[in-house]
């Protein structure tokens, strides 16, 4: 008897060792970017160009490129997510179409990240004549993130009581009309943190802008969407593998990588924080 | 009639926007293809079959894939290997053990790990992680299979914690009701009911944390080493699929046999995360339509 209350007790202390054991490591690969880049961090750091090649000078540049890539993604694919998750949970009848769809969207969400990058490259970049351009990459980053913004989009559509739709179409109003009014303001605040945390992995991804949109070393600011630009990822995956002088830019390779930690868990954080939000504000 | 017909004229509006991701499936395997298609003629698809990876060469440009596969093999598997374990214990806690507290603080930090960027993860092992598999296993170099599928692991592991999660979830509570019932201990239970009951949302979820990590790019580029020498050795230095594509594209000439060769790889590599992805999503169907 008491054989068997120490296998459970010893069981469920292995259990819980191996968690912490994942938070400890998350926490320690953190806490290590932190320590080394924060020193690096300041006003030079943030906002004046790269000088030698990345060796000294700021970030300015991939900082303002990573903010063009990430509005322009949500542009293009925040109206095409939404309206898909509109038309799938509104508007679908069961049927092949509304499957072809679902196998579309599961098939997208599991596409790696570098056949986007060729995708890009071959469609964007040389079809279109787009050429390596800021364009080019919000439009591969924005095929990328679609199917997770259609499925947070449709959950949170779901969400809303079916009894909200059914009293305004009794009142008289139209399909849309009940849709528009009725359905999107209660579910929009989801649509949102699903969109951020989708976005916000995008932000952070590297494979895809190598072939599309990436520049290594171009020391001001775009002027226009056909522009190549740096991004803060490619610049670390520059910095940290491509340098010739690994010391001298060991402090600018930890400060890349806290500033992009920071902007990527800083909108998980947002969008992880308002969905707390919401939810306590929206029960019914 | 008015509101009539901007009801049809909205409602196909969205049809069209969702019909945009059927568009895009198509659009992929099209160029993917189209880019690739060239090769068939001039080298042969043959040739993808040596044994070696030497795309830029004066004697013989030699473009199998075979080491390169391995390398993804390599370390996918044992990535896998490692995330299973640490995973699904991970999510039986979480979902079956863990206080309402302690629930509150893991998931939003299984989803900070889930967001941290692919080459921050690469960094961190260039910087940390390799000069310890360097020094442990007594090596000229840490740049291994190893320390990429360590990094691998920390990437799949969020994708089946949440996935097993879920399934774990929707095991009935009758079943651990019934299970307490006879006597048997809240980790008999876990173990003897609660798992077996989840098991095949398990599996789908381990299957789409693997696709997640044969698809990674960033981190393998940068610590694996990259050479292109087919090996089962975890201690060797390996290259895979995707960073080949990754390092080599920008140096490659436009059109030429290396460049439609790397995207024959591509194919290769979507027809892998593509069957992968299909099967889980048909187990975790089967599971939804069960519970």
């Amino acid at each position: 008897m008491i054989n068997k209350a120490f296998t459970q007790t010893a069981t469920l202390w292995f259990m819980r060792l191996l968690t912490y054991c994942i938070v400890i490591v998350i926490g320690y690969i953190l806490f290590d970017i932190v320590k080394n880049g924060l020193p690096v961090i300041g006003w030079n750091f943030l906002f004046t160009n790269p000088e030698r090649a990345g060796a000294a000078g700021g970030i300015f540049p991939a900082i303002v490129g990573t903010l063009c890539l990430i509005t322009g993604t949500i542009t293009v694919a925040l109206p095409l997510g939404i309206g898909a998750a509109i038309y799938l949970s509104e508007y679908a009848r069961q049927g092949r179409f509304t499957q072809m769809i679902r196998l579309a969207i599961v098939t997208l969400a599991g596409v790696p990240s570098i056949v986007f990058g060729l995708f890009g490259l071959g469609l964007f970049v040389f079809f279109f004549k787009f050429g390596t351009s800021i364009l080019a990459g919000n439009l591969t980053l924005a095929c990328m993130v679609l199917p997770t913004i259609i499925v947070a989009s449709e959950e949170s559509l779901r969400a809303v009581p079916q009894g909200f739709r059914e009293g305004s179409l009794a009142l008289g109003a139209s399909k849309w009309q009940t849709i528009y009014k009725n359905v999107l303001p209660y579910s929009l605040p989801g649509m949102l943190t699903g969109s951020i945390l989708g976005v916000g992995r995008v932000a952070g991804e590297t494979a895809p802008i190598l072939l599309t949109v990436a520049a290594f070393f171009l020391p001001r600011l775009p002027h226009s969407i056909f522009d190549q630009v740096m991004a803060l990822p490619y610049h670390l995956y520059i910095l940290a593998t491509q340098h010739p002088d690994m010391a001298l830019v060991r402090p600018m390779q930890y400060g890349t990588a806290l500033v992009l930690i920071a902007l990527v868990l800083g909108l998980n954080l947002g969008a992880i924080a308002l969905r707390i939000y919401f939810r306590k504000k929206y029960t019914w | 009639m008015k509101n009539f017909w901007k009801d049809h004229f909205i409602k196909y509006l969205l049809q069209a926007s969702a019909s945009t991701c059927i568009l895009i499936v198509i659009l992929i395997f099209l160029f993917l293809f189209k880019e690739a298609i060239p090769f068939i003629k001039t080298p042969g698809l043959s040739t993808l079959l040596d044994s070696r990876w030497e795309p830029v060469s004066f004697v013989q440009e030699r473009f199998g894939i075979l080491p390169l596969f391995m390398g993804s093999l390599l370390v996918t598997v044992m990535a896998t290997l490692l995330a299973i374990p640490f995973g699904i214990i991970a999510a039986v806690y979480i979902s079956e053990v863990a206080t309402p507290m302690e629930r509150e603080f893991f998931k939003p930090f299984i989803e900070l790990l889930a967001g941290i960027p692919s080459v921050v993860l690469g960094f961190f092992g260039l910087m940390v992680l390799s000069p310890i598999v360097k020094t442990v296993f007594h090596l000229s170099n840490g740049q291994t299979a190893l320390t990429g599928a360590i990094l691998l692991a920390l990437m799949a592991i969020p994708t089946i914690i949440t996935i097993s999660e879920d399934a774990l979830k929707s095991v009935p509570s009758s079943y651990k009701q019934a299970s307490l019932a006879l006597g048997a201990s809240p980790v008999e239970t876990i173990w003897r009911v609660t798992v077996p009951a989840a098991l095949s949302g398990i599996i789908a979820a381990v299957m789409l944390g693997m696709g997640r990590v044969i698809g990674e790019t960033m981190t393998v580029l940068m610590v694996t080493g990259n050479a292109p020498i087919p090996t089962l050795d975890p201690l060797e230095s390996v290259r895979t699929m995707t960073a080949t594509i990754a390092a080599e594209m920008g140096e490659v000439a436009n059109q030429s046999p290396h460049y439609q060769a790397l995207f024959w790889i591509g194919i290769l590599l979507l027809a892998i995360t593509f069957t992968l992805n299909f099967i889980a999503q048909r187990v975790l169907k089967k599971y939804q339509r069960r519970s």
